[in-house]
């Protein structure tokens, strides 16, 4: 049985931003493991190169935005940070465009990737529209700016509820919402009373409130005590990032971007100009972005096969990346998970 | 206006605050050990807390500090529910112009976490940024909540930074921001850094983004050595460096202004859940006591006790459960009192001694 002989017709289209420096080679990678898995969508790449507009200005190409359109999902590789200004960052632009509200990032600690925290198994869910994000800022007199964090019952609500359903979703018992309500009563003190309203709908999912500060203490000495995290955007930055760190840093993080009109799933590290086209890099935060991709679109055995198989090669360790402390390849490490994938 | 510390035949008063959850008993065990070492400390005790939050209380106690010029202080709990409820612990940093907080976070020798080789030193605004509690609704489910970031006070603390590294042999200062975001807020406070290493050429100077740091800290925290950082960026990476290093239990935090200084458990929590049951881990209170001990000059008797209870900590016979030992708070006290009381013996033939040939 050939898994590629699906008819194309059937297949769901899905947006591909390969990226830069390493993003090609990823990217390569995860639709090689997905036709191997047989994964019934076909791809769309685009190019996400800024074009100079008739004004001078860079703009981000239209059809990033029509194929979006058309797709609603989508899997993006890193991309350089734009020299020089003059043109809308990328991932603002597709925030907006698609009110990607919700950053999720599972951070679970990978067998055969040993750190020093055990049993690491957290999902941060992070406002991503607004609080210290909001870009607002001014300089009062010279010497004094104030930067303006924008909490709102909207956003915070919208964010809240989707924590929920993930947890329901994804079989989790526990959602806890991380404040500084102490020090930010109002702005934090609303978002902490949405959680909490949201939270007495959903009774079958258990709700915890900590503070910020006691939630960094505790994440360092017992991270196996924590379960689905929800906070405003800046937490959720910081937070997200100190749980990478935790099972081995962003190499192996991946993450999803959840708006109200489709969903950006993306490897969140950089695009390591050090080792790109040399075929090292390592493809598992991309691949394990379009495994909780597979998920959103209810492809839920694909997705568990493809993450099996990611796994038990890294678990196995004979196929490792350098910088999983490995001398394999981007590609033969593919090609093993390939190779599981079919046998599986 | 200078101020000298009032100290009577070479004795200092010191405001002793309180606070709530563990605060009373741990700070009343610091009083004890500190009796029992001759430490040459008269404590005036103030009871300040959640429940008294009248703004004389508040009066009262930094009448007492404004006097005495120097504080050792448990954590006042803010009741977030009750929005009249202004965090007390901001009013007093703020009030008293204590605009430098330090934790220090050293991995402790016999004491095993996931690194042992923690080494830096967390030096944090503390008057102004996301904790200058202005807020408002703009319109109903709409708040603004405003940051402030000044040229004045990002270069002073820049500077006490510095001049930290160079008092202590540090080779390294790293800025902890997210300019590329609050790039006006955030973007002052990192070019005010940058301008005030200029005057550091020995100095080494970088600057890290907070989530990167955040980051970095948990996997490889030894390369860290000073770090300086706006409020709320100092409160995360002091709780994850005292939680690399043992936690809450053992982490000491100072406040210093130009005119006075407060000492205080280094996560300024208050152990609420720990209260009366006699298992906090009274280490953290009691360098926090060594630190303002040397504060005022009497260091022979802050190396005295910081040892007794380093010594006491490196036996892994008497832990508290924060530690995963199974002894009591008492039973800590006890040792560090025993490890103490020859080493004062000792010492006061020694000074009989000088005295005699004098
Ligand atoms: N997927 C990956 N596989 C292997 N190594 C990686 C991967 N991603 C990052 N690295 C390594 O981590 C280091 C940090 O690189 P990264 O690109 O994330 O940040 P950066 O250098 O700041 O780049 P950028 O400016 O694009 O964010 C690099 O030295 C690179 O070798
Ligand atoms: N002196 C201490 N010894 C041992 N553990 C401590 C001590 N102080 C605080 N802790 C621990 O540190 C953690 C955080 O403390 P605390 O309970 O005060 O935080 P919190 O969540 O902010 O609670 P609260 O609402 O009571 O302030 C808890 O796990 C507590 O048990
Ligand atoms: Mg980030
Ligand atoms: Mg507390």
């Amino acid at each position: 049985d050939n898994p590629s002989r699906h008819y194309s017709s059937q297949n769901r289209l899905v947006t591909m931003i390969p990226g830069d420096g390493i993003g090609p080679e990823i990217s390569v990678a995860v639709k090689q493991i997905f036709s191997a898995a047989g994964v019934p969508i076909d791809w769309e790449d685009v190019d996400v190169t800024p074009v100079k507009g008739p004004d001078g200005m860079f703009r981000l190409p239209p059809k990033i935005f029509e194929s979006m359109e058309r797709t609603k999902v989508g899997l993006k590789g890193p991309l350089a940070t734009p020299i020089g200004k003059g043109h809308q960052s990328l991932n603002l632009a597709l925030r907006k465009a698609f009110s990607l509200y919700a950053n999720v990032r599972p951070c679970k600690s990978i067998e055969g990737y040993e750190t020093p925290y055990k049993n690491v198994d957290i999902v941060t869910i992070r406002e991503n529209t607004e609080g210290e994000y909001s870009g607002i800022e001014h300089v009062i007199v010279d010497g004094v700016v104030q930067s303006i964090k924008l909490i709102t019952e909207n956003a915070s609500m919208r964010v809240a509820e989707y924590a929920f359903k993930y947890a329901r979703d994804n079989q989790r018992n526990t959602v806890t919402a991380v404040h500084k309500a102490n020090i930010m009563r109002m702005s934090d003190g609303l978002f902490l009373k949405c959680c909490r309203d949201v939270a007495a709908k959903n009774k079958d999912i258990k709700f915890s409130e900590m503070y910020l500060d006691t939630v960094c203490l505790n994440l360092v000495q017992d991270p196996g005590s924590f379960d689905v995290l929800v906070m405003p955007n800046l937490y959720g930055d910081i937070l997200s990032d100190l749980c990478a760190g935790l099972i081995g840093g962003l190499g192996v993080t991946p993450s999803g971007n959840i708006g109200e009109e489709g969903a950006l799933f993306e490897s969140v590290h950089g695009t390591a100009p050090d080792i790109a086209g040399q075929n090292k890099a390592n493809p598992t935060a991309l691949l394990l972005s379009a495994v909780m991709m597979l998920r959103y679109m209810e492809l839920t055995s694909f997705a568990d096969r493809i993450e099996t198989a990611a796994f038990s090669v890294i678990r196995e360790g004979q196929h490792l990346t350098g910088d999983l402390g490995g001398q394999s390849t981007c590609s033969a490490f593919t090609d093993e998970i390939c190779r599981k994938v079919q046998a599986s | 206006e200078t101020r000298t510390l009032a100290k009577y035949g070479g004795r200092n008063t010191v405001t002793l605050m309180t606070g709530d959850g563990v605060g009373p008993e741990l700070l009343s065990h610091v009083q004890e050990i500190f009796r029992f070492a001759g430490a040459p400390i008269d404590f005036e005790v103030v009871e300040i807390n959640a429940s008294t939050n009248t703004p004389e209380d508040m009066e009262n106690a930094l009448l007492s500090v404004r006097r005495n010029g120097v504080a050792l202080k448990g954590n006042i709990e803010t009741k977030f529910d009750d929005p009249s409820f202004k965090s007390m612990n901001v009013a007093l940093r703020t009030q008293l112009g204590l605009f430098a907080s330090i934790v220090k976070c050293k991995s402790i020798p016999g004491v095993n976490t996931r690194h042992n080789d923690v080494d830096c030193i967390l030096i944090r605004e503390n008057t102004e940024g996301e904790y200058r509690q202005l807020e408002h609704e703009s319109v109903s489910g709409v708040v603004e909540s405003l940051k402030i970031i000044t040229a004045k006070k990002s270069e002073k603390i820049a500077r006490f930074a510095f001049d930290y590294a160079v008092e202590h042999n540090r080779k390294k200062v790293t800025a902890i921001h997210k300019a590329n975001i609050m790039k006006l807020g955030d973007g002052l406070f990192l070019e005010s850094c940058r301008k005030i290493s200029k005057e550091y050429p020995d100095i080494e100077f970088n600057d890290l983004i907070i989530d990167n740091a955040s980051m970095q800290m948990v996997s490889r925290p030894s390369q860290f050595d000073v770090l300086c950082m706006p409020n709320l960026y100092g409160n995360i990476l002091s709780n994850i460096g005292a939680g690399l290093v043992g936690g809450s239990g053992v982490a000491a935090g100072s406040n210093i202004g130009d005119d006075f200084a407060l000492f205080e458990s280094g996560t300024r929590n208050s152990g609420r859940t720990l209260k009366g049951k006699n298992i906090a881990n009274p280490t953290g209170y009691l360098l926090a006591g060594c630190d303002m001990l040397q504060y005022l000059g009497h260091n022979k008797h802050a190396e005295m006790i910081r040892d007794s209870v380093m010594t006491v900590l490196s036996n892994k016979e008497i832990r508290t459960p924060d530690l995963g030992g199974s002894a009591t708070t008492l039973d800590v006290v006890k040792a560090i009192i025993d490890d103490v009381k020859p080493k004062t013996l000792a010492w006061k033939s020694i000074s009989e001694h000088d005295a005699y040939y004098q």
